[in-house]
This record gives structure tokens, C-alpha cells and sequence, in this order.
């Protein structure tokens, strides 16, 4: 079954005098229960797919498709609908919200989705305590260091158990033990739960963990290999 | 709580400087707007019932077309009797007859044309200031001898004082040439020049024998316990009249009093207009500096599923939290300044003074109540409101992807 397929899609950037094509003419198809790998060297295109997949940025041209759904065409508000139920995010910077703790920010997106307060706060603690958090719940983000932070970021990301999680530069800002748990952490949740993952960085050391890798150059795919993951 | 709501509430406090500094423009206007409110209200009740009270009173009985053509054959007959009946339906003494005449006051040296009225001297008091401002001599006694009072600026005119005689020459009810001698027994002083230029009191039955008024006389005025009982009664008087009569209450008999309370609510309206939209204003800056310096976090929220019209709610929540300090703040310290005020009194130099020569209190006591306190800070807050708006709407034009870009 396809998680995500990407037809024939363009994206043009205008930066100053000049027009930047970050995708051009890119078709890919992820299959659920996949993890992939998206490398490229930077400006090569692998957020601005990653921002297209998750309905985050409007391609030029080209269809997207997202459990079974068309989402090039859907409004602001139904693509909202559409992040929220089946597609959860890690940034490369975290992005928690500060003024909310722990098992808040967790609980944030189960809230916007209508879950009732008792399943919210059992759901929120359960997902931290497999990421390892359970201990911290109360803190803020600013009383964290950045790989218990992007852990929260990850149990906000897969909470709520979406079919596909997309994160961009996910290690960027850890050391290489925390990025290496992430990883397994990503690994277990892919294997445990079919979670299919598209991961977009440079970081040679999660290209281990990937079970697809796609390299990418000038906003089109230039190898798209199948590997044993670690 | 949920968690909208708590991170609506810690969003807030993440500037507190800049969210107190709001909510002390909201506190300081609202606090305003309840003393001032109060205070207006006050002052225009005590303008009103003493404007009343000098003479008008609340209302008046009268033959129908006397108000807007003060003719002497418009009468009302057996006043007296009438005044008698209503004094006894309403069990109320604030309740008098007169009758009213043109005529020239002559006195040895000069002559001046002025309004006499014909005054029954033991209910007048009950209706009117003037018995009480006398500053020369005596009121009118009881019987119904051929006496006199007039106003000070008269008397000056005249070159007259008390004990010295007038002579009124006028037309009777029939038509026909009416003249008395009468005595000035007293000198008032309302403060209004009008009265105290043009008006002198006789006593009523005096006033029908050189009249030739046959028991008739042109009105009777009523006072109601308050300003606000004056409906009730009026509507009790209307009542019991027969056809050929009408009660005019206060506002028909000083269409110039409502006219400058209304005037001046305008302008007091307008400052107090004024004061709202800059408070709108504060408000407004403050909301588009939160939304703008939130952007990323907006752009993250919209990433994770939230709909731009939900975070605009985000954010109308926030200014509704805000708006609600505001609102109890403002309304608790304005309404306990104002009962405070109400309970000492408000006076400034020289009001005491003032009042006194126009028979009115030194201090007004602002009234609290539910109304005046919640309605001026119910308007900022509901500016508040509608400044949050913009901010709201700003964020449906926000695109996730920019938004994060942002720093």
C-alpha cells in the first residue's frame, strides 16, 4: 500500500533575480511501513519534498498524494486536518512550545484533536515513558537539554500514532549517542507499530538505520537504493 | 484547565511587563469610567432635582395648549380643590396650587412688567426652593393678605425693599382691568436670574380676588419623592384627571434642562470615546507585537495540525483573559473609588461656596451601581475585543512554511 506518491511535481523559487528550482519534475512513491531516507547535500531539495509530502508547501506542478488522498488541491484548513490525523513531525530545531511542558506540548496535539483529558494525559505519559522521559514530564523546554527535547518533540510527533512521521534534520542538533538512540527509537516505533518514516538529512550516520535511500541533487532524484537497515 | 486555555494564560505572562503595562491602561481607563460615569449621573440627578425643586417641580397639572401659550383664560378650575383631592389620592404634601398672572410691578419710582404667581404659602415650601431663599424678611404667611414676595434682582430694580408697597395693575380672568396694592414681605435669592428678575409670589387666594380667578388657577406642581418615582406618579395623576386637564412632566416643562444634560453627555461621551479607542489602541499593539514575534511558533502549530482559524481564537483567548483582568480590575477599584466618594462626598475649592448661593449642596456623593460600574469597563472590553481582531485575521493569511522560516 502507498504511503505517499509524489507525480511529476515542480517547485520554483524566486530568490532575488533569480528563480531556484527546488524540485524539478520529481515522481516517488513510499510504501507504507517504509523508512527512507532523504540525502542531499543543502538546497538540494529534500525539505521542500519533505514540506510538499506534508502539506506544508504547495508544489507548482504535479500531484501529491497522502494516505490515499490529493493534497495539492486541499485548502489551508483541510491540510491542516490532514497533518493532524495522519502525519506527525520532528524539526530539526525541536520546535517545542515553551510556555507548555513536557507532557503538554504531547498532549497539545491530542487536544486540537478533540481526545477527552483522561485518555490525553494516559496517552501523553505512556508515549514518554517509552521515549524515556517519564522522569521529566513536568519541565518546560527550556529546562531540557536538546536531545531530551527533540525526544519530546518525537512522542509529540508519534502520540497520536499518525501513519507517517517526516522529519527534517532530526540529528542535526544532537551529539552522535543521542542521535543514535533517536534512531532506534525511530527504528522500534517503524518496526513496532508500521509507522512509515521519511527522514530528510546529511547525516551520514542515520543512512544506517534507513531501509530505503534516496539521493537527491538540483531537486531530482539521483539514487534511489534499497538497503539493509542497521 | 484545558491546554489551550493554560497555554493561552502562560502566553500572557511570557512579556509580563508589557501584558501588565496593558492591563494598567484597561484598569486606569475602566477605574476612570466608573468614577467619572457615577459622578456625571450624580451630578445631573442633583442638577435635575434642584433645577425642579426651585420651582417646576416633577411635573404639572394644566389645562391643555397653557404650557406652549401661557393665555390666562387656560385655567384650571377649583384648583385649590384639585390640589386638596391629589394630596389626599397620593397621601402627599409636596403637592401645590398655583395661579399665574402678567402684570406691571410698579413701585414710587419704576415699573417693570414680570410673572406673578398666586402661591398657596403652606404647601409651597413642599414644592419649591423658594420659600427657603428668602435672604430679605419673611415668606408668605398663611392668610390671604394682599402680600408679597419678589425676586432680588427685582427688588434692585424697583429700588424697592421689604415693607415698601407695589402696585399691580393687570388683566383679570374676565378681561377686565385688575390693580392691587400689596405689601413685599420678603426678598429671595435662587440664583437664577431668571426668577429673580421676573417672578414675585402672592399668596393664591389674594392672588384669585385681584385676578378675578373665581377659585381657578393655571397649575398644580407636584413633587415626587425622587426623580425616579415621578413616572408613577405621573401616570397615578394622569389617572384620576378628567379631560379637560393634562399632566406635563419635567422634561415637557424644562425641555432645556434634558436638552444641556444631553449636551453635555455628548461631549463627556466623546472623552470618554476617545479614551476607549486609545486604550483599543494599546491593546491592538500589543496582540500584533505577541502574533508577530510568534510567528515560527504559529508556523510550528499550523505544522502540527491546528487550523489558522483556530490559532486566531488562540489569540482572542488571550486578549479575552487579558480584557477580563482588565475588566475586574478596573470595575472593583472604580466602584470602591466611587463608593468611597459616595460615602465622604466630592468637593473642590470653592463648590461649597458656590452651591450654597444657589441653595444647592456643597458635596456630591457619587452613586454606585451595578449599571454605572460595568458599563464603561463592559465597552473597553469589548474594544478590547474587537483590537484583537486584526491580529486574529493576520494569522489566516499565515503560510507554515514562512511562518517557520521566521526567527
Amino acid at each position: 500500500m502507498t504511503a505517499v506518491r509524489c507525480v511529476d511535481i515542480c517547485k520554483t523559487y524566486r530568490q532575488g533575480d533569480q528563480d531556484i528550482k527546488a524540485l524539478d519534475h520529481l515522481s516517488i512513491d513510499i510504501e507504507k511501513g517504509d523508512f527512507v531516507c532523504l540525502m542531499s547535500p543543502s538546497g538540494g531539495g529534500k525539505t521542500t519534498l519533505l514540506n510538499a509530502i506534508g502539506g506544508l508547501d504547495i508544489p507548482d506542478s504535479g500531484e501529491v498524494w497522502v494516505a490515499e488522498q490529493r493534497i495539492d488541491q486541499m485548502s489551508k484548513g483541510q491540510l491542516a486536518d490532514l497533518r493532524l490525523a495522519n502525519v506527525g513531525f520532528v524539526f530539526q530545531a525541536y520546535n517545542l512550545i515553551p510556555v507548555l511542558t513536557a507532557q503538554e506540548n504531547v498532549e497539545f496535539v491530542m487536544q486540537v484533536q478533540g481526545v477527552p483529558a483522561k485518555e490525553r494525559r494516559s496517552k501523553s505519559l505512556a508515549i514518554l515513558e517509552e521515549v524515556g522521559l517519564r522522569d521529566l514530564e513536568d519541565r518546560r523546554p527550556a529546562e531540557m537539554s536538546g536531545g531530551q527535547q527533540q525526544r519530546v518533540a518525537v512522542a509529540r510527533a508519534i502520540v497520536s500514532r499518525p501513519e507517517l512521521v517526516l522529519a527534517d534534520e532530526p540529528t542535526a542538533n544532537l551529539d552522535s549517542r543521542t542521535s543514535d538512540e533517536l534512531m532506534e527509537l525511530f527504528t522500534e516505533l517503524n518496526k513496532n507499530h508500521s509507522t512509515t518514516f521519511v527522514i530528510a538529512t546529511h547525516d551520514q550516520r542515520v543512512q544506517r538505520y534507513a531501509k530505503r535511500l534516496v539521493r537527491m541533487r538540483d531537486g531530482r532524484i539521483v539514487d534511489d537504493i534499497e538497503q539493509d537497515a542497521a | 484547565m484545558n491546554i489551550v486555555l493554560r497555554l493561552a494564560w502562560r502566553n500572557l505572562w511570557r512579556h509580563a511587563r508589557r501584558t501588565w503595562l496593558t492591563i494598567g491602561a484597561m484598569v486606569f481607563s475602566n477605574t476612570l469610567l466608573v468614577f467619572m460615569i457615577s459622578f456625571q449621573f450624580s451630578m445631573y440627578g442633583l442638577m435635575i432635582d434642584n433645577t425642579l425643586q426651585v420651582f417646576s417641580g416633577h411635573m404639572q397639572v394644566q389645562a391643555p395648549g397653557y404650557k406652549d401659550d401661557q393665555k390666562m383664560r387656560q385655567v384650571v378650575l377649583d384648583v385649590q380643590p384639585l390640589a386638596e383631592r391629589l394630596r389626599g389620592e397620593l397621601d402627599s404634601e409636596t403637592i401645590a396650587a398655583r395661579g399665574w398672572a402678567f402684570g406691571l410691578a410698579s413701585s414710587e419710582e419704576r415699573s417693570y412688567g414680570i410673572g406673578i404667581y398666586g402661591v398657596e404659602p403652606e404647601f409651597e415650601g413642599n414644592v419649591s426652593n423658594i420659600p427657603g431663599l428668602i435672604k430679605d424678611g419673611q415668606y408668605l404667611g398663611k392668610s390671604d393678605a394682599m402680600d408679597i414676595v419678589i425676586g432680588g434682582m427685582l427688588a434692585r430694580n424697583l429700588r424697592v425693599g421689604v415693607g415698601d408697597e407695589l402696585t399691580l395693575l393687570g388683566s383679570g380672568l374676565d378681561g377686565s382691568f385688575a390693580a392691587a396694592v400689596v405689601t413685599i414681605v420678603g426678598v429671595f435669592e435662587s440664583g437664577v436670574k431668571e426668577i429673580d428678575r421676573n417672578i414675585a409670589e402672592m399668596p393664591l387666594g389674594a392672588f384669585q380676588e385681584v385676578f378675578y380667578m373665581e377659585g381657578a388657577g393655571h397649575q398644580v406642581v407636584v413633587l415626587a419623592p425622587t426623580l425616579n418615582d415621578a413616572p408613577l406618579v405621573e401616570r397615578r395623576i394622569a389617572a384620576t384627571l378628567p379631560d379637560n386637564l393634562v399632566v406635563h412632566d419635567w422634561v415637557a416643562l424644562q425641555p432645556g434642562l434634558k436638552q444641556a444634560i444631553q449636551a453635555d453627555m455628548s461631549s463627556a461621551f466623546f472623552m470618554y470615546g476617545i479614551l476607549v479607542i486609545l486604550v483599543a489602541f494599546s491593546v491592538l499593539n500589543t496582540q500584533l507585537m505577541s502574533v508577530l514575534e510568534r510567528t515560527h511558533e504559529f508556523g510550528v502549530v499550523m505544522a502540527l495540525g491546528m487550523r489558522p482559524g483556530r490559532l486566531g481564537r488562540l489569540v482572542m483567548l488571550e486578549t479575552t483573559l487579558m480584557g477580563l483582568i482588565g475588566f475586574l480590575l478596573g470595575a472593583a477599584v472604580g466602584a470602591l473609588l466611587t463608593y468611597w466618594f459616595s460615602v465622604n462626598g466630592l468637593s473642590y475649592p470653592g463648590m461649597e461656596e458656590m452651591a450654597a448661593n444657589f441653595n444647592l449642596p456643597g458635596r456630591v456623593y457619587p452613586q454606585v451601581s451595578l449599571l454605572k460600574t460595568l458599563f464603561g469597563p463592559a465597552v473597553v472590553f469589548l474594544f478590547t475585543l474587537l483590537a484583537a481582531v486584526y491580529p486574529a485575521l493576520r494569522l489566516r493569511r499565515l503560510h507554515p512554511v514562512e511562518a517557520m522560516r521566521t526567527i
